[in-house]
């Protein structure tokens, strides 16, 4: 019988562990599948509540803002834009708010247990994603209302949005996830870091309105518009802005590397610190 | 064959934190401030394990002996890989299993049967493999009827049942235990170790186990560790291990005293003195099997208020919890005390305990609700022996009588007919 050798030596260099996640692939989905399960058997509303939440915040920026300060949100309705920008939003916000306390939550299994740590913060990532599946098949019909059109070519406008916002959410998630069980207290800053990122996402506002040059320039460098503007390019079937995707690309790439190269650097000492 | 596990010079280092386990970030900052005014204090470290070299053959049973803070569920933790050596290295072969993590990230939520699917997965099991010993596993359980239920409405017993079935239907070639095994039902307990030893035998697995109860060791193990002080210093068949911690660690003490006081309950309360004496009042740690023995803790009461009661338990030198008594009978029991210093005299009785060394802890507390204002371990250890020359439950039968205690039974017998 083929026996696995494990080494056990002190943490040296850096590697991401793709290879063992591959391994531990079925607890990624068993974590993933627990999460999904338990979150629509504890709330009474179920998997509508995915749906009503993005809704109901549409609602409210629409009423607030289409009359009073007339984005030019054209050619896409207010409403669709918003929506676009709030499902998006939603899982960028949920992704990092639960992957960085995903860890935390989990201290318990932690010391006592191994497998591959990436594993927490990148399944909260994936309970994120699912409800975002459920809120993007509500804003296409959303769409559809509104006559807006779906192209196959603008496909991998969306698919690129996507991934440039997981990417985002995960290496984000993983850094406050690391910081989180390192440092104790600083758990209480993410909702207002998230706070900050929300207004300086374009989800309400079109970053194209911001004519200050300089703003525009910094608000560029958040990854979620980037993420963002391709997706609504998908609907627009535009060419997206080149300095929104560039910049948001670029900080998108090293907020990724960075969170999970501090993560994977904390990562040994979980257990002696949890 | 290669050995199960290989371990070369493998050492961790702690560092101690004076308060906190982690760190807040406001600290940090403000220590840094702190820094730049004031020479950098150095962090004190320490070896939880230092120097182990270790070689386990496939199908060795080995026990883990050792004082608690010895290094031993630290080495536990290396192998299963939850916390990095700081030096050396070691080398695994096969899977390890570990019952370390019992029922760990069982969800209440979900039913038995999605449990067991979660637990086996976090466990290291593939999702194939729970399916095929699923039956099998809730047969062992013995919670058949409640497996498609939420787990949050099973008792806790249940809960546990579930959890060892999981664990102990896992197919490791190495397999970790670390005294879980005092948890749960006697009976249940048994078909576990039952099962493992089965196990064990069966298919030549590797199992490491470590407990503080001799007894089970002895039963369980073929050879066993001494570690102390994170060091290595023995290792060989069972009961020449067992008998050299036994020699190295037990030896007798009449009398402890604390000079500055054990203090508790806001510093209520102090321990002064614990002693053993007989019924004359002198100070002995030698007792026959016939004498009672006075057990004897002083302590004073700084300020009015603290409701408690004495209690102690007694070990053999297997570790074996004899008895746990607490006072009942005194007119000061779970009486609110004033200022002022006591004592309280536990007279275990004569004609009970076998030879041997026993140990003693003591408490102050109240059992209900449970408040355990100061826990002492192993504060007095006495040696008992038998006067041959007085009637006791021997008789005059010389040889090793089997069992715990030994009190002398008030026989009647008479020919009736």
């Amino acid at each position: 019988m083929e026996q696995p050798l494990t080494h056990i030596k002190p943490p040296g260099r850096f590697s991401t562990g793709f290879r063992e996640i591959w391994q531990y692939r079925e607890l990624f989905y068993f974590f993933t599948w627990r999460d999904i399960k338990v979150k629509y058997k504890q709330t009474s509303l179920g998997i509508l509540w995915a749906i009503l939440q993005p809704l109901g915040m549409m609602l409210l920026f629409t009423l607030l803002f289409s009359k009073t300060l007339k984005f030019d949100t054209s050619p896409l309705p207010y409403p669709v834009f918003v929506l676009s920008g709030l499902i998006l939003w939603n899982l960028f916000q949920s992704s990092v708010s639960h992957a960085g306390e995903s860890m935390i939550q989990h201290a318990g299994i932690i010391k006592k247990i191994y497998f591959p740590r990436l594993i927490i913060p990148g399944s909260a990532v994936l309970v994120s994603l699912f409800d975002f599946l459920m809120g993007f098949l509500i804003f296409m019909v959303f769409c559809l209302v509104y006559k807006q059109s779906f192209h196959w070519y603008t496909l991998p406008f969306y698919l690129s949005g996507l991934l440039l916002l997981l990417l985002a959410a995960f290496g984000t998630g993983t850094f406050l996830a690391a910081l989180n069980v390192k440092y104790r207290d600083f758990r209480y800053t993410i909702p207002f870091l998230l706070q900050v990122l929300f207004f300086s996402s374009q989800v309400i506002y079109p970053v194209q309105g911001v004519s200050q040059p300089v703003l525009k320039y910094v608000l560029a460098l958040n990854p979620v518009n980037a993420a963002i503007e391709l997706f609504r390019c998908g609907l627009t079937g535009h060419t997206p802005d080149f300095l929104l995707v560039a910049a948001g690309g670029t900080t998108t790439v090293i907020i990724f590397l960075a969170g999970l190269y501090f993560f994977r650097k904390t990562e040994a000492y979980f257990a002696d610190i949890a | 064959m290669k050995p199960a596990i290989d371990i070369r010079n493998l050492g961790k280092q702690y560092e101690l934190n004076e308060s906190a386990p982690y760190v807040a970030l406001r600290d940090i900052l403000s220590q840094s401030v702190k820094k730049v005014f004031s020479p950098a204090e150095k962090k004190e470290k320490f070896w939880a394990l230092r120097d182990i070299d270790l070689r386990i053959e496939p199908g060795e049973r080995v026990g883990i002996i050792g004082r608690n803070g010895a290094g031993k569920s630290t080495l536990l933790k290396i192998i299963s890989r939850i916390t990095p050596p700081t030096t050396g290295e070691a080398f695994i072969r096969g899977r390890v299993g570990s019952l370390l993590e019992v029922g760990t990230g069982f969800h209440p939520e979900l039913t038995g049967r999605e449990n067991i699917y979660l637990n086996g997965s976090i466990l290291g099991l593939k999702k194939a493999e729970i399916t095929r010993q699923l039956d099998a596993i809730i047969d062992f359980s013995g919670v058949e009827k409640f497996i498609d239920t939420p787990l949050k409405h099973y008792s806790s017993g249940m809960q546990l049942r579930l959890a060892f079935s999981v664990a102990a239907h896992l197919e490791p070639e190495i397999l970790l235990i670390d005294e879980v095994l005092a948890v749960g039902d006697l009976e249940f307990q048994k078909k576990c170790l039952g099962k493992m030893e089965e196990v064990s035998r069966k298919d030549g697995r590797t199992i490491l186990f470590v407990s503080h109860n001799l007894d089970s060791i002895r039963k369980f193990c073929s050879a066993a560790l001494l570690l102390d002080e994170g060091k290595l210093i023995a290792n060989g068949p069972t009961e020449k291990i067992i008998q050299q911690y036994i020699a190295g660690h037990l030896n007798t003490m009449a009398l402890q005293e604390w000079p500055s006081g054990v203090q508790a309950y806001n510093g209520q309360l102090q321990l002064k003195k614990a002693w053993l004496h007989g019924n004359s009042g002198v100070l002995t740690d030698r007792f026959d099997t016939t004498e009672s023995i006075g057990v004897s803790i002083q302590y004073e009461v700084l300020e009015e208020g603290p409701v408690f009661t004495h209690g102690l338990n007694l070990f053999n030198q297997e570790q074996v919890m004899i008895f746990s008594s607490h006072d009942v009978i005194s007119p000061l029991s779970l009486k609110k005390r004033e200022k002022g210093i006591y004592e309280a005299t536990a007279w275990i009785p004569g004609h009970l305990l076998t030879e041997g060394i026993y140990s003693i802890h003591t408490a102050l507390f109240n059992p209900n609700p449970l408040d355990i204002f100061i826990h002492e371990s192993d504060v007095l250890r006495f040696e008992i022996f038998t006067d041959y020359s007085k009637l006791t439950a021997r008789g005059n039968y010389t040889a090793e009588i089997p069992g715990i205690v030994r009190p002398l039974i008030r026989w009647e017998a008479q020919q009736t007919f």
